[in-house]
């Protein structure tokens, strides 16, 4: 019974999501403003089931861990926004994030995005007995990532025969990668169209298996 | 019955897995050690093994299993101490026993192995002496640039379209006297992506305070809501209009991503913003807004530093910030001395990299020329941070 009413509601709102197609509607309204609803105290709920009491709660009332006072008073200084006299003491805890943020992904940006992308462009673009095919690739990734490179410089003119032309192959790199992306990501995205009629065809109309 | 009784007894005769060294994890926080195991050589009826560990001054019934491994057993060791739920304190002494557990349920317990060495963390890590030489390096040549802008020293920008837009397309919304939409991505504020969104949402404000136009800045996340609330007041208080800051303006919906599209895709169908712009991090909602936006005929001005996204961007909006591009727009659109030198030292950071790309693909050349591989020196630097 409870499934048969979930699989309804399930289906009315995909359809009416998907009447958004037509146009802005009623429907559509109901389904955005429950969706946004729902989705925000869920959130709460959980942010508090998974973080708020098993990390802060109940290791504060074990009485072990009171370094965690720390962050919580950080915490409580978010909600200090709402008292204007006082307002100013929630940019401590924004400040300390950011700080944070800034600090630790600084270094691990530098080695996934730098390093590690110097290291494979490194590689031997031949070896004995590797195919044409896979030759050709490496030295197309080699030229490709210079050729971008080249593209994201903004303090040279793209003019002449290394700006000019290099930020011209570079920006061809680039939109064939974006395209080859492009296509990968729509199959994705077609796959989850598939599912949901799946689901209406299947969950709720039963003409499909 | 007999013969089930001597299976088992053959099965428990069968030698077991053993531990044979326990040894501290180097450059780690005192909280990884790696177990070094024997196998027999027949492990076909070997299903899995467990390790148990307790500390070395607990009572018996302390052992713990830490870790449930199926076999083969990969690699010259195991690490034990990845596990959240059983963590490896530093300094503290523990002993370890292994259990195999076979195809037919048996399980083998092995000898209990007390640990030769505590763990214990280090203050540098070796394996990362490369990051450190590149950041220190990237630091320096940022800071260099920076010294000279100050200093009065003109700085060439080239110019990109997607920024020259920005101002433009302001200006479009403030004729048409329709809002202008703008979305700081769905990310943390702890996403470079979102920073450099919220700094330009600041020039964004300003213009659009010195203009009198309506701004909307829908947002994802708490914290990104937060800023742009404070960034956003900063704003109109700069430009000389703190009276005319709508509290509205900026609001946070849900952090929900499909629940935020749904939202913001109603907002652009209902208050047909003139000019819509998405600048920071996107995933999969990317083009749901972008297509949305198309639709209500607004000029749209994208920009995201995320690669399977900007695709989406570039076929839907009128312009797009790739990538790096986004975290120049700030530089560009306040022309400050400190941010341009910011810019060029960036630019040297890239010539160094394109320098080392060309260096190691003339290495790798002289390497299968004449085959010796001492010439991969580069590379191997890369690889082991240095560490030799």
């Amino acid at each position: 019974m409870y499934e048969t009413i979930g699989i309804w509601v399930g289906a009315f709102f995909t359809l009416a999501i998907y009447s958004f197609l037509y146009k802005e509607n009623p429907i559509y309204r109901l389904a955005e403003h429950l969706v946004v609803g729902i989705s925000l105290g869920y959130t709460m709920a959980i942010t508090y089931d998974i973080t708020l009491k098993p990390r802060l709660i109940e290791p504060l009332l074990s009485g072990n861990h009171w370094i965690l006072l720390v962050p919580a008073v950080l915490g409580i200084l978010y909600i200090t926004r709402f008292i204007p006299g006082i307002a100013w003491l929630s940019r401590y805890p924004i400040a300390f994030l950011m700080g944070t943020a800034m600090g630790v992904s600084f270094p691990l940006t530098l080695k996934t995005d730098v390093l590690r992308q110097l290291e494979a462009a490194m590689q031997p673009f031949y070896m004995s007995g590797m195919p044409w095919h896979e030759i050709f690739g490496n030295i197309v990734m080699i030229f490709g990532t210079l050729a971008a490179l080249i593209y994201f410089f903004f303090s040279k003119p793209h003019k002449g025969l290394f700006f000019g032309t290099g930020s011209k192959i570079g920006i061809w790199v680039i939109m064939l990668g974006f395209g080859a992306t492009f296509g990968f990501t729509v199959m994705g995205r077609i796959s989850l169209l598939i599912g949901r009629i799946q689901y209406l065809l299947g969950d709720w109309l039963h003409l499909i298996e | 019955m007999m013969i089930s009784l001597f299976m088992t007894v053959l099965a428990l005769l069968q030698p077991a897995i053993e531990i044979t060294d326990v040894q501290d994890r180097p450059n780690d926080a005192g909280d990884g050690l790696h177990i070094y195991l024997a196998t027999p050589e027949d492990t076909d009826n070997f299903l899995s093994y467990v390790i148990y560990r307790k500390e070395v001054n607990q009572p018996d019934n302390c052992w713990q299993p830490v870790m449930v491994e199926l076999f083969p057993i990969t690699g010259e060791f195991i690490v034990d101490g990845y596990d959240p739920d059983y963590l490896i304190e530093p300094g503290v002494e523990y002993m370890f026993r292994p259990a195999t557990v076979t195809i037919s349920g048996d399980t083998l317990m092995g000898e209990v192995f007390v640990s030769p060495v505590v763990s214990r963390g280090e203050y540098f890590n070796t394996s990362e002496i490369s990051v450190f030489i590149a950041g220190m390096l990237f630091i320096l040549m940022i800071f260099y640039y920076f010294g000279k802008a100050q200093k009065g020293q003109q700085m060439y920008l080239r110019p990109i379209a997607g920024i020259e837009a920005i101002d433009e397309a302001i200006g479009r919304a403030t004729e048409m006297g329709k809002p202008i939409l703008y979305v700081p991505g769905l990310s943390t504020i702890s996403d470079v992506a979102t920073i450099a969104s919220l700094t330009i949402l600041g020039r964004v404000a300003r213009k659009v305070a010195e203009y009198q136009t309506t701004l909307m800045v829908p947002n994802c996340d708490p914290i990104v809501y937060t800023v742009a609330t404070e960034t956003v007041k900063q704003a109109y208080l700069e430009a000389g209009r703190p009276d005319a800051y709508n509290e509205d303006s900026v609001f946070f919906m849900t952090t929900s991503q499909f629940a935020f599209v749904a939202g913001v895709n109603g907002i652009m169908m209902r208050e047909r913003p003139a000019t819509n712009f998405y600048l920071g991090m996107f995933w999969a909602e990317s083009l749901l807004l972008a297509e949305t936006g198309s639709l209500t005929g607004a000029i749209q001005i994208a920009g995201t530093d995320a690669v399977t996204q900007l695709p989406f961007f570039i076929t839907t909006c009128d312009y797009t910030l790739i990538g790096e591009e986004l975290y120049a727009a700030s530089a560009y659109l306040g022309r400050e001395p400190r941010q341009l030198g910011a810019v060029k030292g960036q630019d040297a950071c890239k010539a160094i990299v394109m320098a080392l790309i060309a260096l190691g693909a003339i290495l790798s050349l002289v390497y299968m020329i004449t085959g010796n591989d001492s010439f991969m020196f580069l590379r191997e630097m890369l690889v082991s941070g240095g560490a030799g």
